[in-house]
C-alpha cells in the first residue's frame, strides 16, 4: 500500500464519526467522502450501521460509491426519512455553506433573507435534523468564507440553540468538535501535513486550540484496501479533496 | 351485479391548465428533479394564469413557473435539480425579489400536508424550533403538549390547496393512479390535501391491468381524490420517472446552463417551450438525435 491521500484520511475521519452508533441510519448526504466514510465504518468497525446506496433503499451490504444496491434489506423513501428524524435513530452528515463557533449552519441564502444576495438550496431538513438527530458536518474546502463568526441564516441549529448533538466537523484540513465548557468549536486534530496555523488562518472566528493538537489518525492498511478496491475503486473521493 | 360507473375523467393537457385561475394555490407532487408533472407545468407556463401560490418540494417545476412569472408566493423547503444543486431560475427570482417565500423545514412541510390531507387545522412537530424558520414565518405558532411532558412544539398549519398536480406511472380513466418507481414522494398527500387533483401519467391502462405491473401497494391514489387524468408519455421529462424513464441529465444540464443566461434562455424557450406538449417532445427528440 502506498501512503494514504488526504481524501482517504478525510474518509477515515468521517468513518470515525459513526463509531459507537450501532443500529441506526447513517445519512451521509454531504458528498462522496462522508458517504464513503459511513460505508467504510459499516464495512469495518461499525457493522450494525444501516446505509443506503444514495437512493431509497437500505443496502444489505455497504455499496461501492456510484453503484446501486444489489442486495437490499429495507426501504427508506423520503417520507420515512422524515419520520425517522423525529424517531431519532439517525446520524446525518450535512454540508454547510456557513458554520459559526457553536455549530449553527446555513444552507439557505447569503445576505438578507428577504432579498438574498445569493439564494442557495433552502433549509431542507436542517432544522429538524439538528434539533433531533446526531449531526456532523463535512467541509471539503476549509476557509474563512465557510467558518464565519455569524451565519446569515440559521438553517441548522448549533449547541447554543438546542442542538441534539453536533458531533464533529471534518474538513480537508482538520477535525473539529465542541468538547469545551462553553461548547464553542475546538480543534481536535490536524490532518498529517497541515499545521495548526493553517487551520486557524482559514477559520473566520476564534477557535479553541489546545496546547497539544494531535494528528488525525492514518487509515489502516485494511481500511486503505477496502476503500481502494471495494468501496471506491473509481476514486471519486479524490475529486472532492484533490491531493 | 352492481352498476359500473363509466364516467371517464380523461382530459386534455390544455383543459387542465385552462381550468386553473389566477390567484389559486397549486400543489405540485414529486421531489426536487424527480417525477414532476412537467407536461402540466409547461402548459401552465403557456397559459394566461398568474399570481399563483405554489406548494412544492421544489425542482424545475418551480424554476419554470418562476421563469414565466407565474409565482406570487412559493411554499417550500428547498429548490434543487438534485444532480445540479441549485435551480437558476428560482435563484434569480429570489435575488430579484420577484417572489414571496414561505420557507419550511422538510418535515414541517410534510406535517403541513398530513394536516391538510386529514382536514386538521395543524399538526405539531418539534422540527423548526430554534432555527430562523420561525423568525421568517412570524405567523407560525407553537403549542404546548397538554400531557405531563409539557413539550413545546411548532403547530404547522395545514397546507391546504385549491389544486394538486401529480405525475404517476399508470392510471385508469377514472383516476386511480399507480407509481412503479422506488419512492411515492408525497403525491398521495398532495392529492388528499387538494380540493381538486389532476393526475398526468405515462400510460393510461384499463383498471383490470393496473396490478399487472405493480403490487397492490403501488396503487397510491384513489379515484375518489381525482378530478381529471391525462396521458402524457415522457411527461415528467427531464425529471426522473422510473421505471419508465430516468432523468435526462444531458437535457437538464442544457436547461440549467440556458437558465443562467438571459440570451441563451430566450433561445431555449423559443426552441423547446414555444409550442404545445407534442411540439416539446418533438424538439427534445430532435435535440437528442443531434447531440448523439
Amino acid at each position: 500500500m502506498t501512503t494514504a491521500t488526504r481524501a482517504e484520511i478525510c474518509a477515515v475521519a468521517c468513518a470515525e464519526l459513526f463509531r459507537g452508533d450501532g443500529e441506526i441510519v447513517a445519512a451521509a448526504v454531504a458528498g462522496f467522502v462522508p458517504m464513503l466514510g459511513s460505508r467504510l465504518a459499516r464495512a469495518t468497525f461499525e457493522p450494525d450501521l444501516l446505509t443506503t446506496d444514495g437512493g431509497p433503499v437500505l443496502s444489505a451490504e455497504p455499496v461501492p460509491l456510484g453503484r446501486s444496491a444489489t442486495g437490499i434489506e429495507g426501504w427508506l423513501p423520503f417520507r420515512d426519512h422524515l419520520w425517522l428524524v423525529l424517531n431519532g435513530r439517525r446520524h446525518v452528515v450535512m454540508g454547510p455553506v456557513q458554520i459559526d463557533p457553536f455549530g449553527n449552519t446555513n444552507i439557505s441564502c447569503i445576505g438578507d433573507w428577504e432579498r438574498p444576495k445569493r439564494q442557495l438550496l433552502g433549509v431542507r431538513g436542517g432544522p429538524g435534523n439538528t434539533l433531533l438527530n446526531t449531526t456532523s458536518y463535512w467541509v471539503p474546502k476549509h476557509s474563512t468564507r465557510v467558518f464565519t463568526e455569524k451565519v446569515d441564516f440559521v438553517s441548522g441549529i448549533g449547541h447554543d440553540r438546542g442542538a441534539h448533538e453536533i458531533r464533529a466537523v471534518v474538513t480537508n484540513l482538520a477535525v473539529l468538535d465542541f468538547a469545551t465548557p462553553t461548547r464553542r468549536m475546538r480543534l481536535r486534530s490536524v490532518h498529517p501535513g497541515v499545521s495548526v496555523s493553517d487551520v486557524v488562518g482559514n477559520t473566520g472566528f476564534d477557535l479553541d486550540v489546545p496546547a497539544d493538537v494531535p494528528e488525525t489518525r492514518l487509515p489502516t492498511p485494511d481500511e486503505l484496501q477496502v476503500m481502494r478496491e471495494v468501496l471506491d475503486p473509481k476514486a471519486l473521493r479524490e475529486r472532492e479533496v484533490p491531493s | 351485479m352492481s352498476p359500473v360507473s363509466s364516467a371517464s375523467k380523461v382530459m386534455a393537457i390544455d383543459e387542465i391548465a385552462g381550468s386553473l385561475e389566477s390567484g389559486m394555490t397549486i400543489g405540485i407532487g414529486g421531489w426536487g428533479s424527480r417525477r414532476k408533472p412537467m407536461a402540466l407545468v409547461r402548459a401552465i407556463c403557456n397559459s394566461p394564469v398568474t399570481d399563483l401560490t405554489v406548494i412544492s418540494y421544489g425542482g424545475p417545476d418551480v424554476g419554470l413557473l418562476c421563469a414565466y412569472g407565474k409565482v406570487r408566493r412559493l411554499v417550500t423547503a428547498f429548490v434543487t435539480l438534485d444532480t445540479i444543486p441549485l435551480e437558476p431560475h428560482f435563484r434569480q427570482a429570489r435575488q430579484n425579489g420577484d417572489i414571496q417565500l414561505t420557507e419550511y423545514d422538510e418535515g414541517m412541510f410534510m406535517f403541513g400536508l398530513y394536516a391538510a390531507a386529514h382536514r386538521l387545522p395543524f399538526l405539531p412537530t418539534p422540527a423548526g424550533l430554534g432555527s430562523d424558520v420561525l423568525k421568517v414565518n412570524p405567523e407560525l405558532r407553537t403549542i404546548r403538549s397538554p400531557y405531563e411532558d409539557g413539550q413545546e412544539l411548532v403547530a404547522v398549519p395545514a397546507l391546504t390547496m385549491d389544486v394538486a398536480l401529480v405525475h404517476m406511472n399508470r392510471a385508469d380513466a377514472r383516476g386511480n393512479a399507480q407509481y412503479l418507481g422506488p419512492d411515492p414522494y408525497m403525491d398521495d398527500l398532495f392529492a388528499k390535501a387538494a380540493d381538486r387533483t389532476y393526475v398526468s401519467c405515462e400510460r393510461l391502462v384499463d383498471t383490470g391491468d393496473l396490478l399487472k405491473e405493480g403490487p397492490l401497494q403501488s396503487l397510491l391514489i384513489s379515484r375518489s381524490q381525482v378530478t381529471g387524468v391525462v396521458e402524457t408519455p415522457n411527461g415528467a421529462h427531464f425529471t426522473t420517472c422510473e421505471p419508465d424513464h430516468e432523468r435526462d441529465e444531458a437535457f437538464q444540464k442544457l436547461y440549467a446552463k440556458a437558465a443562467a443566461d438571459p440570451a441563451e434562455w430566450t433561445a431555449f424557450r423559443e426552441r423547446f417551450l414555444s409550442g404545445d406538449e407534442a411540439a416539446y417532445q418533438d424538439a427534445v427528440r430532435t435535440w437528442q438525435e443531434e447531440s448523439r
